[in-house]
């Protein structure tokens, strides 16, 4: 693969998860990752 | 990178992944707001020490909740890592890696993963599509919700991390392991056992964390180079490369977790890593 078209790529990942990101937190993602996290999930640990 | 010593970097990873303290004194999981973010690695979140979030559990989380079939936050969060380090991360910054290559340190003839047996290596994305994105959102209870699939069934980190301190820690807990923990011990007693004859066979074949950040291998900013005019194919590199990979041939081989051994090995000095790619005076060849 040519190096600036990889750059290209690789600068317009780093956009877009950028992009995504920001997306996901305005759609309130965040909390549902921590309300997850913050709680032992007994599914994951072979308990529920 | 090559340079800095791995392992130190892998067990500070590891102690910053699980530095919460309280949690395994106390037998309480911590609740800040740092679990709002990812850790790079595979760490359970369920662990009582962990400080950060799991990728692929958050992941899961989303797209089994009932408003969501797909997280831009968590696919964000992996393009942005992906993008830059690739599976640096799986070779630098997780600590099942690292529990992994502790355990191939017990002194035992070793196997390799060659021939038919490489091919294995594709399993790791089946599980990433059908445990991680499509049961979740697809099978569902009565409420919409989906399951962790593979959390819930797969991973032996979870058991390690989660299961394990909570089982000794809580005897409410303890009383409600069954079959399923059974199930999942018998996997994490497997991936020990293969671990002390196989480098990193989780990584290898299983973890569908390592294969998102394999899919960036071709495009990472981090990445390795060959200088074309150094190289003689001596084959020194992929006689030390514990992944098998052929480095002279693919140094940025989606399976390479970037540990820096064929850098080390190279007696004529004709590998390097380096960020983006800027003014090559020899010619060289990263594919």
């Amino acid at each position: 693969m040519d190096n600036k078209l990889r750059q290209r790529i690789s600068v317009g990942l780093l956009a877009g998860s950028g992009l995504l990101i920001s997306l996901g937190i305005f759609r309130g993602e965040v909390g549902i990752v921590f309300s997850k996290a913050i709680n032992i999930c007994l599914e994951c640990i072979g308990l529920g | 990178m090559a340079s800095l010593n791995r392992r130190w970097v892998q067990i500070i990873a590891a102690i910053g992944s699980n530095g919460y303290w309280p949690g395994f004194r106390d037998g309480a999981i911590y609740q800040g707001n740092l679990k709002k973010v990812c850790v790079p690695g595979l760490n359970c979140y369920s662990c009582p020490g962990a400080l950060g979030s799991c990728p692929i559990g958050s992941l899961q989380a989303v797209i089994g909740s009932i408003n969501y079939t797909v997280s831009f936050y968590i696919i964000g969060f992996l393009t942005l890592t992906g993008s830059i380090m690739g599976r640096l991360v799986c070779g630098w910054l997780c600590p099942f890696g690292l529990i992994q290559e502790l355990f191939y340190k017990i002194p035992t003839p070793k196997m390799r993963l060659k021939g038919l047996a490489a091919n294995l290596k594709y399993l790791k994305y089946v599980i990433l599509a059908v445990f991680v994105l499509i049961l979740p959102a697809l099978w569902v209870n009565s409420a919409g919700m989906g399951a962790p699939a593979f959390c819930k069934y797969i991973c032996p980190a979870g058991t390690l991390e989660g299961g394990i301190p909570w089982v000794l820690f809580n005897a409410s807990l303890r009383s409600a392991a069954g079959f399923l923990f059974v199930w999942k011990m018998v996997l994490l007693v497997l991936t020990v056992t293969f671990s002390i004859l196989i480098f990193r066979p989780f990584c290898r074949v299983i973890c569908p964390l390592g294969a998102v950040y394999a899919l960036f291998a071709p495009v990472s900013l981090y990445r390795y180079q060959i200088d074309e005019h150094r190289c003689t194919r001596c084959g020194t590199c992929v006689k030390t490369c514990k992944m098998d990979v052929v480095a002279f041939e693919k140094p940025n081989d989606p399976e390479c977790i970037r540990c820096g051994d064929c850098i080390k090995s190279c007696p004529h000095g004709a590998l390097r890593s380096e960020f983006f790619i800027l003014n090559n005076s020899a010619p060289t060849t990263d594919d």
